[in-house]
């Protein structure tokens, strides 16, 4: 293990992280905490606005006093309440998600375009660290340790929100450790959140390449390069078949090429083509933790979505090497 | 090209008296870029152990020569770089190979133990208490960024990390652009009191050629992507002799065949000659060694035209 953290390569990813950490970290504890500071924003609204209709300071839900409920729950009742905290780490790490695409499309954008901007490239290249380790320690980080560190924070976030209710009950007399500590039990569905981040990472590929080549290959505005030309060609091709020519099938082309270069970074990105495929769950209306089964990421490794979409995805973060190897800064 | 020139491409390049082996051998060098040719077929060779400067003009195809040796552009022609072809073998070829590519070239997010911690974990040849030991000697301390520090401070820290890597072929292409009178000295100082022995190689390209004059043991002048001019300080010592000459003896010196005549004070011209006989040259005035950048200007007379 020492050894391997020793490496060069792990040298090269510490590096990604370093550069990165203010989007891989802090901008992942940043949202949790801004949600947790929420949280206590609301229950002190609430605690005040109580406080002035008088209510009495013990927890009230319904009707019920909330110690008075708790001796009386049935077993639904307990089931209801874990799904609930199970909702919260979904809540968690569902914002994590939408935190982590936008860490990932722009670190992806920048990763090899950022230092031939400022010249930093040939530092680097100064060192005996071959191209293809470079970019392929990038493709890591992105898919590997950003979502680890959001996966971290989302767990985190989770046991600081149950803090916060536990303190909230504590000031109303009830035991926070028989009401809520004792039904939780975050770590399997929270190893069902890592589990997907190999899934999650095989799905992102062509994403990761599609940016990865417009970071390496132009000589400005990356973003413009890869967000523009989908989009343009898609237009282009919808106006095509406007005129009653012949052209791609226009949900194909949105869906497949479009959707899948630009957004299969967004997590779990395959769970709605998976239950095309997946029948007798849905995943959708239905049971939402049974998307996240592990049967259901197995079954995900059935798909051809999954397959050709890595093959394009590594095609590309080939031609990303080649052109971090031979681009003429000239 | 002007009669100068056209004189000493008559002869063939003199390789620089290389040490026990060759640290770069170049034979008919050439890059292509669409509208343009930046080297055409250039020869050359830098012996081990010596200090060449690569001087030429502005697109002479200096830079595209280092490009060319470091790997980082593509070529026709042979260029073995320690034996090995920087195309192919570019990662090996950087455990020998070091180089500054102006001093700017920090990433800008860089932490000074960062800097030091990576470079410790990636290249097998650096020394981390030597490059401990400059830092000690400099303002910088460890967790200053690079976006932090002045332009000499930066160079201060490039140079600690590239001093402190055993390589055999130092490469710096203008390494003090842009800096002050101050660090430009210091950097030259350090680099050799610091750095330099037997077993390294140093190659450098500059604009101030009066700055690095002292310190280079060859040259090797570039213009329009061929070699011009490729000779030790030794020989260039004895090849090349500039006379001051009084007015009354300006027709005799003329017949020696200078390669260059510019005037001076008092109605005396100065003359530059390559390869002439030192005993008529003392007939016509007082002897000198020319500098190399009144050589360069010889020789690269017209370059502009």
């Amino acid at each position: 293990m020492n050894a391997i953290l020793k490496s060069p390569f792990a040298w090269l990813l510490k590096r990604e992280y370093w550069e990165s950490r203010r989007g891989f970290l802090w901008a992942q504890v940043t949202t949790a905490g801004v949600i947790l500071g929420i949280t206590i924003l609301g229950i002190i609204a609430g605690e005040v606005f109580r406080a002035r209709m008088g209510i009495d300071g013990s927890v009230r839900m319904g009707a019920a006093n909330l110690s008075e409920m708790l001796r009386s729950a049935t077993a639904h009742d307990i089931g209801q309440l874990v799904k609930a905290l199970d909702m919260t780490l979904l809540l968690f790490g569902f914002i994590a998600s939408v935190v982590l695409f936008f860490v990932m499309f722009f670190y992806l954008l920048g990763a090899l375009y950022d230092d031939r901007r400022d010249r930093s490239i040939l530092f680097w290249k100064s060192l005996p660290v071959s191209d293809t380790a470079t970019v392929v320690s990038k493709v890591i980080a992105a898919v590997v340790i950003a979502p680890l560190i959001a996966a971290v924070v989302t767990l985190a976030g989770y046991i600081g929100a149950q803090i916060i209710m536990s303190v909230w009950f504590l000031a109303h007399g009830v035991n926070p450790f028989s009401l809520l500590w004792a039904h939780i039990e975050p770590f399997s569905l929270w190893l069902h959140l890592l589990a997907m981040v190999p899934v999650n990472a095989v799905w992102a590929l062509p994403t990761v390449g599609w940016l990865l080549v417009w970071s390496a290959a132009v000589r400005s505005k990356p973003f413009l390069w890869a967000v523009v030309i989908p989009i343009l060609a898609g237009v282009l091709n919808f106006w095509v078949g406007l005129l009653g020519l012949p052209n791609i099938d226009t949900r194909f082309f949105w869906g497949d090429l479009v959707g899948r270069a630009l957004l299969s970074i967004v997590p779990a990105g395959w769970i709605a083509p998976n239950s095309v495929g997946m029948h007798g769950v849905d995943f959708v209306n239905g049971d939402q933790l049974a998307a996240i089964s592990y049967s259901s990421m197995a079954h995900a490794f059935t798909l051809p979505d999954m397959w050709i979409g890595a093959a394009v995805g590594i095609a590309l973060i080939a031609a990303a090497i080649w052109f971090r190897r031979w681009r003429d800064e000239a | 090209m002007n009669a100068a020139a056209e004189a000493i491409a008559e002869r063939p390049a003199t390789p620089p008296a290389a040490g026990s082996e060759t640290v770069v051998q170049a034979r008919g060098l050439t890059k292509r870029y669409k509208n343009a040719v930046a080297l055409d077929g250039a020869d050359f060779q830098v012996g081990n152990g010596r200090i060449v400067g690569l001087i030429g003009p502005n697109g002479a195809g200096k830079t595209t020569a280092l490009k060319a040796i470091l790997g980082l552009t593509d070529f026709e022609g042979d260029l073995k770089v320690l034996g090995m072809d920087p195309r192919k073998q570019r990662p090996q070829l950087m455990r020998e190979v070091c180089f500054i590519a102006d001093v700017a070239t920090l990433p800008r997010w860089i932490r000074v133990h960062e800097a030091i911690d990576f470079v410790a974990g990636v290249h097998p040849r650096f020394d981390r208490a030597k490059c401990e030991r400059f830092l000690s000697r400099t303002k910088l301390h460890a967790n200053q960024k690079v976006r932090e520090m002045s332009k000499g401070m930066i160079v201060q820290l490039h140079l600690a990390i590239v001093m402190a890597i055993d390589a055999r072929l130092l490469v710096l292409d203008e390494p003090t652009l842009g800096l002050d009178i101050l660090y430009r000295k210091q950097f030259y100082q350090s680099l050799l009191e610091d750095y330099f022995d037997e077993n390294k190689t140093i190659l450098i390209t500059t604009h101030q050629v009066e700055e690095v004059e002292h310190i280079l043991t060859d040259l090797l002048f570039i213009r329009d992507g061929k070699v011009a001019l490729g000779a030790t300080m030794e020989e260039m010592g004895a090849r090349f002799a500039e006379v001051l000459v009084n007015a009354d003896k300006i027709e005799a010196a003329r017949a020696l065949k200078p390669i260059d005549e510019r005037g001076a004070v008092f109605g005396k011209s100065i003359f530059l000659y390559d390869s002439a006989d030192p005993e008529q040259l003392a007939q016509l005035g007082e002897v000198k060694r020319p500098s190399v950048s009144d050589l360069f200007v010889a020789i690269m007379k017209g370059t502009y035209a």
